[in-house]
């Protein structure tokens, strides 16, 4: 019988990566989705990596790309750098919802406004993974966080913050979208917006954002599997899965 | 060579595209919005990209993205927009990207005044940012300096693969005065300048068979056989030894009328130029008084202060614009104290008279 290679690993995943995941975090399924995206785009050798500060800092060792480390928020702005000055590479950044939509806020919003040709993607998971599980601007009403020891309350806290309806106000940007890494079914979409955004980069339509839901076991204090369910429970009922805008 | 008649901001925004930076990003701020104005006309003549970032963060984030894929660029600010540069000034430093920091110092702390002065020279000198990294920082005290300093910056920050500083002042940037402007480099030239680093570190996409372009950690020195990157120590003995380097290399001053001067002014920048006026009232008076100034105040000019008789100068005169002085400190180390050294200063906008200065140098005298 003739054997025929159904599965291989992305080209730019290495076998023993210097820097790995928790058990279980969706981090690790993200970077290979997109790796997978870069090796079908064919982009690999064209593509630079803008690591934010946090767990998706971590991407530095796991994914081997050229990368840049970047200040913690500062990743779209580090982003705009390059791309300005090399117009023939494809940028990205990735970041976590407090890199992004906390402390970069503001970069995140302006590289959007002003439809920078780049692709942001943002993981969700609702903590500060890397910290030690402090509340972010996604936490959810009433979930727990070490500085949120009660849950979060909107009366203190305020709200979590939906990112990518945020940059929906905005006209500029060319594709949003949020995904969720938490099934099967979940994780084939998530690659299809991911590798649309790619597509809208590599055609300079502008800037593309893809949100991607992700969980954290070790901060909130689950097993993977119980993350599964408490995505489905909680997580994605707050924050809607989709496309929000394809040009 | 055509002389014109320049403000200071236009003057290094010319001599800085001139040099082949295209790539600059800035907030505005008095008193130096000119620069980014500037930048903006001329940018798009030369092919290059200007950018109005949302803040100083964002400008100097997006500097240290063009400066890690190999692009000559630029910011530049006035004080507590430099303050909010320090994070990306540290960023720069860590990934030992080459960039030109350009500060025209304003009254402090905080907003402090926009009218002009030299609050900032420990930042510039001391504490960029968080780190204990250093640039090297050159200080023009006339337009035609800032001009040459500006085009010289980008040389020196693709020599070392470091980030430099300009340390000017509200007066230089604001002023206007004749200037001949250093030559346009070629198009070849900073073709070249580009594809080397591209070549060697700068962003552009993994090369099969060759290491990662990474801009983070590797801080100028490549990581041991078989590692990913070189510890953090490792990175941090790399930059001091640049930093030594740079004292034996890099030290730039000036000697004004030292001949056997008994009173020696210690000044950099506009406050320098103001104490030459002074010291040709004194010479003219007959009094011996020189000065030693420093060009770039990093690394500081330790050597002409050491070499100071203690039993020849009565007195060295600190002159400044900065309540308390900040540059005193580097001329005692370098005098080891043996000679007195008192101050002559003036502070967030208020400009040090020629007349204040012939006052306080004759103080010393009649001492
Ligand atoms: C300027 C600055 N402030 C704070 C920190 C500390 N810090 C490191 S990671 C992190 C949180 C990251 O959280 P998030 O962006 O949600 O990513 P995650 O780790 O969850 O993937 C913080 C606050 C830092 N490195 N730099
Ligand atoms: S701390 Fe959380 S986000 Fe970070 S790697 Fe572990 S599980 Fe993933």
């Amino acid at each position: 019988m003739e054997e025929v290679k159904v599965y291989s690993r992305a080209s730019s995943i290495p076998k023993n990566p210097y820097i790995g995941f928790c058990p279980g975090c969706m981090h690790s399924t993200t970077f290979k989705v997109i790796a997978e995206v870069l090796d079908e785009l064919g982009i690999v050798d064209k593509t630079i990596e803008c690591n934010g500060v946090g767990c998706s800092g971590l991407g530095l060792g796991y994914v081997y790309l050229d990368n840049v480390f970047c200040a913690h928020g500062r990743a779209c702005a580090v982003a705009t750098g390059i791309k300005r000055t090399n117009p023939d590479n494809i940028v990205f950044t990735y970041q976590g919802d407090g890199d992004g939509g906390s402390i970069g806020i503001a970069e995140t919003i302006y590289a959007a406004n002003r439809g920078e040709n780049i692709t942001m993607i943002l993981i969700n998971n609702g903590t500060y993974g890397m910290t030690g599980g402090q509340m972010a601007p996604t936490t959810l009403v009433g979930q727990k966080a070490t500085t949120a020891p009660w849950g979060r309350n909107p009366e203190e806290h305020g709200y979590p913050v939906h990112i990518a309806e945020l940059l929906d106000s905005l006209t500029a940007p060319a594709y949003i979208a949020r995904v969720a890494m938490n099934s099967v079914q979940n994780v084939r979409k998530a690659k299809a917006c991911i590798k649309k955004a790619f597509q809208y980069q590599m055609e300079g339509k502008g800037f593309s954002y893809v949100e991607v839901m992700s969980n954290c076991p070790t901060n909130w204090g689950m097993s993977p599997l119980e993350t599964l369910e408490y995505m489905e429970e909680h997580t994605l009922k707050e924050f809607k899965l989709g496309e929000i805008r394809a040009k | 060579m055509e002389r014109q008649f320049l403000k200071g901001c236009e003057a290094i925004a010319e001599s800085a595209v001139r040099a082949g930076c295209r790539f600059y990003a800035g907030y505005p701020i008095t008193p130096q919005n000119e620069i980014p104005e500037y930048f903006a006309r001329r940018m798009p003549e030369v092919g290059g990209v200007y950018l109005q970032g949302e803040s100083e963060v964002a400008s100097v984030n997006m500097v240290y993205g063009a400066a890690g894929g190999g692009t000559r660029c630029m910011t530049s600010s006035a004080s507590c927009g430099i303050s909010l540069k320090a994070e990306g000034m540290s960023y720069m430093a860590m990934a030992r990207v080459p960039a030109v920091v350009l500060n025209a110092q304003r009254g402090g702390p905080g907003v402090g005044d926009i009218r002009p002065a030299q609050q900032d020279y420990f930042q510039a000198t001391k504490a960029l940012g968080n780190g204990g990294f250093q640039y090297i920082v050159l200080a023009p005290s006339t337009i035609q300096e800032a001009a040459d300093m500006t085009y010289e910056a980008f040389d020196l920050a693709d020599k070392y693969r470091n980030p430099v500083m300009v340390l000017t002042d509200g007066f230089t940037a604001a002023m206007m005065e004749p200037v001949v402007l250093p030559e346009q480099k070629s198009e070849e030239e900073l073709a070249a300048i580009k594809a080397a680093k591209k070549a060697d570190w700068a962003l552009k996409g993994k090369v099969e068979g060759q290491p990662l372009h990474k801009i983070s950690f590797n801080a100028g020195s490549k990581p041991p056989q078989g590692k990913f990157m070189n510890t953090g120590e490792d990175r941090n003995k790399t930059d001091a030894a640049m930093y030594e380097l740079w004292k034996e290399e890099e030290v730039r001053y000036e000697e004004y009328r030292l001949d056997n001067a008994e009173v020696v002014i210690a000044a950099y920048g506009v406050a320098a130029r103001i104490s030459a006026t002074a010291i040709n009232i004194l010479r003219a008076e007959g009094y011996k008084v020189g000065m030693i100034r420093p060009i770039r105040v990093n690394p500081f000019p330790e050597k002409p202060y050491a070499a100071l008789d203690p039993a020849k100068v009565k007195g060295i005169l600190v002159v400044e614009h900065s309540i308390p002085s900040q540059m005193i400190y580097d001329v005692k180390l370098a005098t080891g104290n043996t000679i007195q050294i008192d101050t002559c200063l003036r502070s967030c906008g208020e400009i040090i008279s020629r007349d204040q200065i012939v006052e306080d140098v004759k103080k010393i005298f009649a001492k």
